[in-house]
């Protein structure tokens, strides 16, 4: 008769977060596909300049809404500049955007959230309140609600997405925060004396920062088609700086003489957004198995 | 039931104060000086005084507050600058446009969504599944007004199918005018509803009244949309309410794509004009559609589950 023990050795060891992403990134092509459709957008906002065939702001009164030719592949918008430059250009915008806004939400919201599930009792029922509040509304309309009172430009339409994100944090910061606080650990530090601030910053963040991070790269698409979305709308992304969301706004208005500027525009979007939707999909798969469907 | 009705009504009193209270702190401490906000950098210190005294804004905050709670209350929510018209009848005039493409959405996106739900659960893991799955992604990803233009590039600026813009008079014209920017929203919500049908449906297949309803015979269809979709709609009922406002709030986009006369062209039309009480009153309507949806999904809610109709 064997005891248990001898095949302790045979038991393969918890494999690491590492080896699980390694493995489920090889078992989905679909997921492969999606990092290098990023990876080729992080080139294109990266080497923008020597990309682009134009400079993406440079006016040509002669030639206005010029069709697609050898020239300008994608033609040339109501002030004669080159769309294939402008669309380019406008990938900086929508990547930086979409990595800033999440974290800025995360950040705010991850405080309020920590905040109301350590301490609870007033502070935690008027956070809860305001968040219950808010996270009834959708994204697009507290982001048009909070740009119609701020205005456009790069960083308030980063200060307004994260508005928009900073309930979802929030909401589930203070569950896995109240889960955290009522684990053996955290009592044990408490019974033996840990100041308050040093629990929440050693015990509870490092503890709840998988979901917090899995929200983080599934809120990236959303921000990316939110701010094409504001940028359409004419409160994001102000002219004459290129962005994807401008980029259609402006081809709208010359539909007739040329589809292409929103075709193209349009098409940058739509792939960016299905990528980081398969990466946010695949990481929230990895790092809470709990979560995913 | 009545009576629960009462109740909700009387529970979302609060709600509606507190997004009123955040409609006007967002319009009045926000922005810093609305009136130089809304006139610009050129204008003469008269017009600036005229403008404030216009909107109330040398009154102390609190006054301001009251005179903003009671202009709602009283329908009087100020005049447009830009049209020279009382702000309630400009959004008395766009707000049917709104809800009709909202409600037409609605129903294409759920007819289409839930049957599709259906056929993904059934034939799990096999070619319609795979491809449900590919239509929600893809569903997932493109933007609503980039949608739009495509469907206004082919249907109506190339094969002249639908019109170009406008949003029609008389009952069948406003159907024709709108069914090419509901299909623009219909399909995001399909693929919503789509997956969340998949999900739910699976899940109750697994459960006990299913086999029971299968070992006695009942024929598929009969199981199917007797026995397990009806016992998946509180999760779809919950999904509706999540798809009723995203609709509503990707109408904003997709109104300026069709230039439809509706709520969301008209705020943004007044943000670009800084057209202050046309803004203000644009985002009520928008805030106070947000808290009825709301309402009516809790409403739903107990008409789709018996059970809780004993606990309401």
């Amino acid at each position: 008769m064997t005891l248990a023990a001898d095949y302790t050795e045979l038991i393969a060891p918890e494999p690491s977060r590492l080896v699980i992403l390694r493995q489920v990134l090889l078992d989905r092509p679909s997921t492969m596909a999606a990092v290098a459709m990023i990876g080729v957008f992080v080139l294109i906002a990266t080497f923008a300049p020597l990309l682009a065939p134009y400079d993406p702001l440079t006016q040509s009164y002669i030639k206005i809404n010029r069709v697609p030719s050898a020239e300008h592949w994608l033609g040339t918008d109501q002030f004669g500049r080159d769309v294939l430059s402008r669309m380019i250009f406008g990938s900086r915008n929508s990547l930086i955007i979409g990595v800033l806004a999440p974290l800025l939400a995360a950040i705010i919201g991850t405080t309020l959230g920590v905040v109301a599930g350590f301490f609870g009792g007033v502070v935690d029922r008027i956070i809860s309140r305001a968040v219950d509040l808010l996270i009834s509304f959708p994204e697009l309309l507290l982001a048009i609600i909070i740009a119609a009172a701020l205005g456009g430009g790069f960083w308030n339409i980063v200060i307004v997405l994260a508005a928009a994100f900073v309930p979802n944090f929030a909401r589930v910061a203070r569950a896995q925060t109240m889960a955290v606080r009522a684990e053996p650990y955290v009592e044990a530090a408490v019974a033996s004396g840990v100041t308050t601030w040093r629990i929440i910053l050693r015990h509870i963040v490092p503890n709840i920062a998988a979901p917090i991070v899995v929200l983080m790269t599934l809120w990236t698409a959303s921000a990316i088609r939110l701010e094409a979305s504001l940028s359409f709308l004419g409160l994001g992304t102000q002219a004459p700086q290129p962005s994807w969301g401008n980029i259609i706004r402006d081809g709208l208005n010359n539909l007739f003489g040329s589809p292409w500027p929103v075709i193209g525009a349009g098409l940058a979007i739509t792939s960016v957004v299905l990528a980081f939707n398969l990466l946010g999909d695949t990481i929230r798969d990895v790092l809470d198995p709990e979560t995913s469907s | 039931m009545g009576q629960f009705l009462l109740r909700r009504l009387f529970d979302a009193v609060p709600t509606v104060l507190l997004v009123l209270t955040l409609v006007f702190v967002a319009m009045r401490i926000l922005p810093g000086d609305p009136a130089l906000a809304a006139l610009g950098d050129n204008a003469l210190p008269e017009q600036l005084a005229a403008f404030r005294e216009q909107f109330g804004l040398n009154k102390p905050l609190w006054r301001q507050y009251l005179d903003f709670l009671a202009g709602v209350l009283t329908f009087d929510l100020g005049r447009s600058l830009l049209h020279n018209q009382p702000v309630v009848s400009l959004l008395a005039h766009a707000l049917p446009f709104t809800v009709e493409l909202t409600l037409v959405a609605t129903f294409i996106g759920v007819g289409i969504g839930v049957p599709l739900g259906v056929l993904a659960a059934t034939h799990r893991n096999r070619l319609p599944d795979s491809g449900v799955r590919l239509f929600s992604l893809v569903g997932y990803a493109v933007p609503d007004f980039y949608l739009g233009a495509l469907l206004l590039i082919v249907f109506s600026l190339n094969l002249g199918l639908f019109p170009i813009n406008g949003g029609g008079v008389g009952f069948w014209d406003r159907m024709y005018h709108v069914m090419l920017p509901a299909i623009t929203l219909a399909f995001l919500k399909a693929a919503f509803i789509g997956k969340l049908t998949r999900t739910s449906l699976l899940e109750v297949f697994g459960k006990d009244f299913v086999r029971t309803a299968r070992a006695k015979g009942a024929r598929e269809g009969r199981v199917i949309y007797r026995h397990a979709l009806r016992n998946a709609l509180l999760p779809l009922t919950t999904g509706l309410g999540i798809s009723l406002l995203a609709t509503l709030s990707g109408s904003v986009a997709v109104e300026l794509v069709f230039n439809r006369p509706g709520v969301g062209t008209l705020l943004i039309g007044a943000i670009s004009e800084r057209d202050y009480a046309v803004i203000q009153g644009g985002i009520i309507v928008f805030a106070l559609l947000v808290v009825v949806v709301n309402l009516l999904i809790d409403l739903l809610y107990i008409a789709v589950d018996p059970r809780l109709r004993v606990q309401a």
